[in-house]
């Protein structure tokens, strides 16, 4: 059984400067209630990566409104004119990862790879400062592997003993980085008896899972 | 018709039934509008699904189906979901038969600048990078010249997108295809001279002696 926590709670286990993988995709599949309290906890000094900052005080955004996130490591921020403010204003570090990349470098994180090797990159900006590998004769980037503290994940189900089943594009990064941090973290939009998601659905295994956020809890 | 509606209409006669496909977010994304109605293509979005399609009518938006962009769209019967690996695996595997992109400058080799212009704009790559490299056939959809500069150049002077050559790039005035020769004008827009192609491109164009307008998606 997975001991149910609140959200708070959960929160207050996070440590400034942790360093934070993100579920979402333009805020679709972000865990925005653990976000907003992130925010209320003013909880600062953040090493974040996920996909995008959503928009401006939305999703990911919530985090750099505030001022929160020191280090960045994502592969879009053009929706986000805050985040780009940060960057110019040496606020706040970016690192911009192609997408495909960013997923295959947290993934390796996660799997105990100790890197990625794709020609995605090569030859641009991207390849800077990162060796090349050739494997049969084709040229190959070598990316590292990312890990974290922790995964904030979103999932639409999750059942009593932290299995997670996710929702169409809402899935995107959760289930690459609740594979990648010490402490896997969930929010779900409903919590089920153990078996409502059968066997053959479960997309993350429990296993994984560390902390499921209460149902109902606010702050406080 | 406007500039962006005849790109898009002229991109869409490229698309193959059955075929997986990525549009980029903008001009490129209007494509899907120009399809004959009886012609099915699966449409990828990077995010997470093959199948997507249009809202089907305002009030209907699912939370949890969107576009890359973050816009609320619906899906076809058959649509499947998935993570952000298996997506980018199937973009950077090929198994994406057609990306159609936007661009900032292509070049006379085929290179496509498209992400970054330093110091002005930075929205990073998102999935640019891995489209561009991984995808069967990558299509630039663009303007011809930006605010009168031209963007099919010599050489790009802006970042590259990827070093890959691209398949084909369609703009309001031309459809020009990259070849190991150099850039090959293959279309000019219906009423557009060879001549006008060739002032408002500073990249050499390699011009047969027959050189016909568009087909032009009804």
């Amino acid at each position: 059984m997975k001991k149910a926590i609140s959200l708070a709670g959960a929160v207050e286990m996070i440590p400034e400067n942790a360093s934070l993988m993100i579920g979402g995709f333009m805020g679709i599949g972000s865990p925005h209630r653990i976000i907003a309290e992130l925010v209320r906890q003013k909880r600062g000094g953040l090493t974040v990566i996920a996909n995008d900052t959503g928009r401006p005080g939305f999703g990911i955004g919530q985090l750099i409104s505030a001022k929160l996130v020191r280090k960045l490591i994502a592969s879009h921020i053009g929706t986000n004119p805050e985040t780009q403010k940060q960057m110019i204003a040496k606020e706040i570090e970016v690192e911009l990862c192609p997408q495909g990349s960013l997923a295959e470098r947290i993934r390796a994180g996660g799997y105990g790879l100790g890197g990625v090797l794709t020609p995605t990159g090569l030859g641009t900006i991207v390849a800077e400062g990162k060796p090349t590998v050739e494997v049969d004769g084709k040229q190959f980037l070598l990316e590292r592997p990312l890990k974290a503290d922790f995964a904030l994940v979103w999932a639409r189900r999750c059942d009593y003993r932290g299995n997670l089943e996710y929702a169409l594009t809402a899935r995107n990064f959760n289930p690459v980085i609740a594979m990648a941090a010490s402490t896997v973290i969930v929010e779900a939009d409903e919590i089920v008896p153990v078996g409502v998601i059968p066997p053959d659905t479960v997309h993350t295994p429990h296993v994984v899972v560390d902390h499921v956020i209460e149902r109902n809890s606010s702050h406080g | 018709m406007d500039s962006k509606e005849l790109i898009a209409r002229r991109v869409a006669g490229e698309l193959e039934e059955g075929s997986l496909v990525n549009l980029g977010i903008g001009l490129p994304a209007t494509v899907a509008n120009y399809l004959p109605k009886d012609m099915t293509v699966y449409f990828q979005s990077e995010n997470g699904i093959i199948g997507m399609a249009p809202l089907p009518e305002a009030g209907l938006e699912d939370p949890y189906l969107a576009d890359a962009g973050g816009r609320f769209v619906g899906a076809i019967p058959g649509a499947c979901a998935f993570d952000s690996c298996f997506s980018f695996g199937l973009i950077r595997g090929g198994h994406l038969e057609v990306t159609v992109l936007g661009g900032l400058q292509v070049d006379e080799q085929g290179q496509l600048a498209n992400w970054v212009v330093p110091g002005a704009m930075v929205p990073g790559m998102g999935g640019a990078m891995d489209l561009v490299t991984g995808t069967k056939r990558v299509i630039v959809a663009m303007t011809h010249t930006n605010k009168g500069e031209r963007k099919i150049v010599k050489k790009c002077t802006l970042p590259l997108t990827s070093l890959r050559r691209v398949t084909l790039v369609v703009t309001e005035l031309a459809v020009i295809e990259p070849t190991a020769d150099g850039l090959m004008l293959k279309e000019r827009a219906p009423g557009v001279s060879v001549e006008t192609i060739v002032a408002a491109t500073e990249a050499r164009l390699i011009v047969p002696a027959e050189v016909p307008e568009m087909r032009i998606a009804a």
